[in-house]
């Protein structure tokens, strides 16, 4: 473990030639700008979408670089609830158990189509959807979502964290750039040719 | 060595078996519900037989037939390495007095998918040690995998949230989601009904 040294580390002090000294801004737009990078996440995982959970969190796509790094296995230290997987109605109290236990302020994404609105599992067993039982910030819909379109729900949340908006929303899915700018393969073989 | 089972329990239960076949070498035995416990222990207790295991038991619902539903059980021999279906049939056309002799004290496999069956399709096994739900809360009324249960029926647990047309919360526009959705889209569902 080493020692911080003092040398490396700029020191800003009054009357000091070190540029801008303070800052202003508001007491709400700071609590904001704290509480979007710094999400502790309760995972609900119940199925399969558990495994794009698991990728998004690992060092590949790492959603800890947008501050929701530490899971909390307690609702009372969490801020931000994860539904990953299908709902069913035996499981739908212990879910909103686990919501109300969490402290204000509180934020909750629904992740992939089940937790969005139920999917295909339209049948006697299942809730179409955790907005039923519990209030949703953000969807992310995909069966399972890309870790782009996680990654993409999670920024939305941090925007409306930011702007203090809780209105729900839903993630759009991407458009592939190579599609719009319209350089597929066969201009690519075409601008070739033409080359050659 | 398929058809010498088949004659063999014909030979021995002779009044009670129903039907065979042997469809695809998938050697088929139908027996009077009277004699179901008895010919699933001669199948276990018997050295030609010795089936030692009992790798699934489950039912059918034929709602136009009488009696109603049909009890499938599949049996394994593993030092033999040969296997046998065995089915029964019980219940009367408004899927009462369903019973039929527990398989538990023969094998304790038979336990949980009883209870599976009791629980999807409410048939009752005599002398099951734990007779009762297994994947349905106790709540639950009816039994989902009758032909007769309505598809589009959910038996909530608890409340859903007091929010004007749960059924799609913002930002779920009505038309949004899977168009064939039972409980989402109510208008396909009227359609159906005038169809019929």
């Amino acid at each position: 473990m080493g020692e911080l040294k003092q040398s490396s580390t700029q020191i800003l002090e009054p009357g000091g030639s070190g540029g801008a000294q303070f800052a202003t801004t508001r007491l709400e737009a700071v609590l904001a700008w704290a509480q979007k990078y710094s999400l502790f996440m309760y995972p609900f995982v119940t199925a399969c979408c558990g495994m794009e959970f698991m990728s998004v969190s690992s060092p590949r796509y790492d959603f800890s670089r947008f501050g929701s790094e530490a899971p909390r296995f307690s609702p009372r230290q969490s801020d931000l609830l994860w539904v990953v997987g299908t709902i069913t109605q035996r499981q739908a109290p212990i879910l909103k158990r686990i919501y109300e236990q969490m402290a204000e302020p509180k934020w909750v994404l629904a992740f992939g189509t089940c937790a969005s609105c139920g999917g295909f599992y339209d049948n006697y067993a299942c809730v179409a959807g955790v907005d039923k039982v519990i209030p949703c910030d953000v969807y992310v819909p995909g069966c399972p979502p890309r870790p782009e379109a996680v990654l993409d729900g999670l920024m939305l949340l941090q925007d409306k964290i930011q702007t203090g908006n809780r209105t729900p929303a839903i993630v759009k899915p991407r458009q592939d750039p190579v599609v719009e700018q319209n350089i597929g393969l066969v201009q690519l073989r075409k601008s070739r040719t033409s080359v050659a | 060595m398929s058809k010498a089972l088949i004659d063999l329990i014909k030979k021995n239960f002779g009044a009670a078996v129903l039907e065979t076949h042997s469809l695809y070498g998938d050697d088929t035995i139908v027996v009077e519900a009277a004699a179901w416990r008895e010919v699933a222990r001669f199948l276990r207790d018997t050295p030609q037989c010795s089936m030692d295991m009992l790798t699934d038991l489950t039912a059918v619902d034929y709602p136009e037939r009488e009696p109603r539903f049909e009890i499938v059980a599949h049996f394994y021999s593993l030092s033999k390495g040969h296997r046998l279906r065995l089915k029964t049939r019980t219940g009367d056309s408004e899927g009462d007095e369903a019973e039929v002799d527990s398989l538990t004290e023969l094998w304790a496999s038979a336990n949980w998918m009883e209870r599976e069956v009791f629980d999807m399709f409410g048939v009752i096994f005599k002398n099951h040690p734990d007779l009762r739900r297994i994947l349905m809360y106790p709540e639950f009324e009816g039994h989902p995998l009758r032909k007769d249960y309505p598809a589009d029926k959910i038996q909530p647990l608890i409340a859903y949230r007091d929010v004007p047309n749960i059924e799609k919360v913002a930002p779920f526009s009505v038309d949004e989601g899977m168009s064939f959705g039972r409980q989402t889209h109510a208008s396909s569902r009227r359609d159906d009904s005038q169809v019929n």
